[in-house]
């Protein structure tokens, strides 16, 4: 583990932020996004309470915390699909309460989707042209007369060309939407959301269900955004993603912000480790599952092994936001990221 | 041979007829609706009837010229997608379907009810030559065809039939060419992303709520436009032409001619009423059954035949094999 952190100079995000405290709710040198008392509760349920968030502007900031955290609903208040029942929230000095979803893609927060949304009956270079804002043969009128919007269509097609260059989908950019792969659908998706030319790109869980070989293309793509001069937000389970892009990460659970801070620092925080795999994870006993009445006694049940003080850290560190046993948690422990000091 | 010649003459003469026409615009209407923006409506008929109903009593309770009444058919229809889409399509897709079919119903009694009779003529509706000129009579003196009848061999018109006929097919034609030049333009490709996922289209910024207002009226003009096309060519309007089935004979149409195709609702419309017409005739001729029931069977062999289509040919006589396997 020593050695990928030597080999990875440090990004630019990571710089700016390399002085601020890692503590929930910290002011940021620059920020993009000041996130205040955001409140939405279903019900009785509170999905999200956020006290106060800044993330910094040209930074990868990732949002983690166990399902059902409210990472996804989060995402829906800030990009304006859903509404809080109290809180405001800037974004690049656009007041975003109560502002349209439509709007906030065009004020340059951009989002994708956790479930992908390729449109299946459109073609991938339909798909991409479609991001473009400001497209004048978009109005009713002014589309009926092609001379008003050829020459800015060729030069949006111009611009989605060079991003499916970049991504390496040019080859398919006459194949529809839905006869893409699910990995693929996750890349359209994320070249799509860069046709707006967003300032802020958030990304609901950008790797999931993708194959390991394109998560390291995707993964390459995530990092790459910064120097495009835009903001990344994204959702992640895979702790070793997370570990290797984030230049910070926040952390929630139960709609609250618990932690923050630089990856190797969260990781270590004990709180979060709590919340990962719950209060007492000493005490392994409420893991040990009883066995069923006359039911044979299993080999399994008698193997768990010993709890051990650090095993929280692997768990995250593993990705391990499966409460499956403590056994299952404990990796080989040099394929470890950083943060257990 | 005879035979034969004569039900595909009563065919062809329905399929070219100003009934086509009515059911090729008010296709075309539900291919903006339903084929290029994924919209439920499902009282096409609803649009058709105000739009009939705007043009004669304009035209013959209120003596105004036919061009007013056609621009009161128009507004009526602008009005009535207003209506229904400023509190439905915000919500999910079904309820502008729920609302659509409600409202085209409750249209329907209001019109036929007692208290709206000095308006609407009631039950009876309204016959062209009420009231000053009538709106048959501005048409019928537009007619550049003297009186006679006009064909070669089996099809003939009459005068006014083949100027309905001219007028109507030169309208579908024009309207078809707008729809054309919408669909291949990125209003059109908005349009097509909100059938796809409109979550993802207003993530890219695009004012979903607008789009799908403005495809709601422009199908819903074209749908009053086939109203229009309707109480001219029968000459007499009443409310009870305005049943439900009439939206759903018009899906009929599209779904054979191919949703989401700039000729699907045309050639839909063509084969609907040839093989209604022809099916008719070929009953009538083969005595197999009472007078009364051939026109339920008719229909029965109309849906017969959807179903085969939707069978192995779901995507319809024009549509796109590769988009149907996809889902969603």
């Amino acid at each position: 583990m020593a050695d990928r952190d030597t080999t990875k100079a440090p990004t630019a995000g990571a710089l700016a932020l390399a002085d601020v405290e890692p503590v929930p709710g910290v002011p940021k040198p620059d920020p993009i996004l000041v996130v205040d008392k955001v409140k939405r509760s279903f019900g009785g349920l509170t999905a999200v309470n956020v006290d106060h968030l800044e993330l910094q502007r040209g930074a990868i900031t990732s949002l983690i915390g166990p399902n059902g955290a409210g990472k996804t609903t989060f995402f829906n208040l800030m990009t304006g699909f859903d509404r809080p029942d109290t809180g405001t929230w800037h974004f690049d000095g656009h007041d975003l309460a109560n502002v349209s979803a439509y709007k906030v893609a065009r004020y340059g927060m951009v989002r994708t989707f956790q479930l992908t949304k390729a449109l299946t009956r459109l073609s991938v270079m339909e798909n991409m042209k479609l991001g473009a804002t400001g497209q004048r043969g978009e109005r009713i009128l002014a589309s009926l007369i092609p001379g008003i919007w050829k020459a800015q269509e060729a030069e949006i097609e111009e611009r989605a060309e060079e991003l499916l260059v970049r991504f390496k989908m040019d080859h398919m950019r006459d194949e529809l939407g839905g006869e893409l792969s699910g990995g693929q659908r996750k890349l359209l998706e994320m070249a799509r959301a860069l046709m707006v030319e967003p300032s802020m790109v958030m990304l609901d869980e950008p790797m999931a269900g993708v194959n390991p070989a394109l998560t390291q293309s995707l993964l390459e793509h995530v990092k790459d955004l910064p120097s495009f001069d835009m903001t990344v937000l994204f959702v992640e389970h895979d702790m070793d993603v997370v570990m290797d892009i984030s230049d910070w990460v926040v952390v929630m659970a139960q709609g609250r912000i618990i932690a923050e801070g630089p990856p190797a620092a969260v990781a270590a925080n004990e709180e979060v480790i709590d919340a990962y795999i719950g209060k007492g994870h000493g005490d392994e006993s409420r893991f040990t599952p009883t066995p069923l009445a006359g039911a044979p006694v299993s080999a399994a049940v008698e193997e768990v092994a010993p709890p051990s003080a650090d095993e929280g850290a692997e768990d995250l560190a593993d990705g391990g936001a499966d409460l499956d046993g403590p056994a299952e948690g404990a990796g080989p422990a040099d394929e470890q990221p950083g943060g257990r000091a | 041979m005879d035979v034969l010649i004569t039900i595909l003459a009563d065919g062809v003469n329905s399929a070219i007829g100003p009934t086509a026409v009515v059911f090729a615009l008010a296709a075309i209407g539900l291919n903006v609706h339903y084929g290029y923006t994924g919209l439920l409506n499902f009282g096409q008929v609803g649009f058709m009837l105000v739009g009939a109903y705007g043009l004669a009593i304009t035209v013959s309770i209120w003596e105004q010229p036919l061009w007013v009444g056609v621009i009161a058919g128009i507004l009526a229809s602008t009005l009535l997608a207003l209506l229904l889409g400023l509190p439905t399509l915000r919500l999910r897709a079904d309820y502008l379907a729920i609302s659509t079919i409600a409202a085209a119903e409750i249209l329907r009694f209001v019109f036929r009810s007692s208290p709206a009779t000095p308006f609407t003529g009631g039950p009876f509706g309204i016959p062209s030559q009420v009231g000053g000129s009538g709106y048959t009579q501005t048409w019928n003196a537009l007619n550049p065809f003297p009186q006679g009848r006009y064909g070669i061999g089996w099809l003939t018109f009459s005068h006014t039939r083949l100027w309905a006929t001219i007028v109507g097919w030169s309208i579908v034609l024009l309207v078809v060419l707008v729809v054309w030049l919408l669909m291949r333009s990125p209003w059109g490709r908005v349009l097509k992303s909100i059938r796809e996922d409109e979550d993802a289209a207003r993530a890219l910024g695009k004012n979903v709520f607008a789009y799908k207002m403005q495809a709601l009226i422009l199908g819903g003009v074209l749908g009053g436009m086939a109203g229009m096309m309707l109480a001219i060519s029968q000459a007499a309007i009443a409310p009870d032409q305005f049943l439900p089935q009439l939206t759903f004979f018009a899906y009929t149409v599209l779904i054979m001619g191919g949703a989401a195709t700039i000729w699907g609702p045309v050639v839909g419309s063509l084969l609907f009423w040839f093989l209604i017409a022809s099916v008719e005739r070929a009953l009538i001729i083969s005595d197999v059954m009472p007078s009364g029931t051939i026109g339920p069977t008719r229909l029965a062999f109309v849906g017969i035949l959807l179903v085969l289509l939707m069978a192995f040919r779901p995507q319809g006589l024009l549509g796109n094999k590769r988009e149907m396997v996809l889902d969603g």
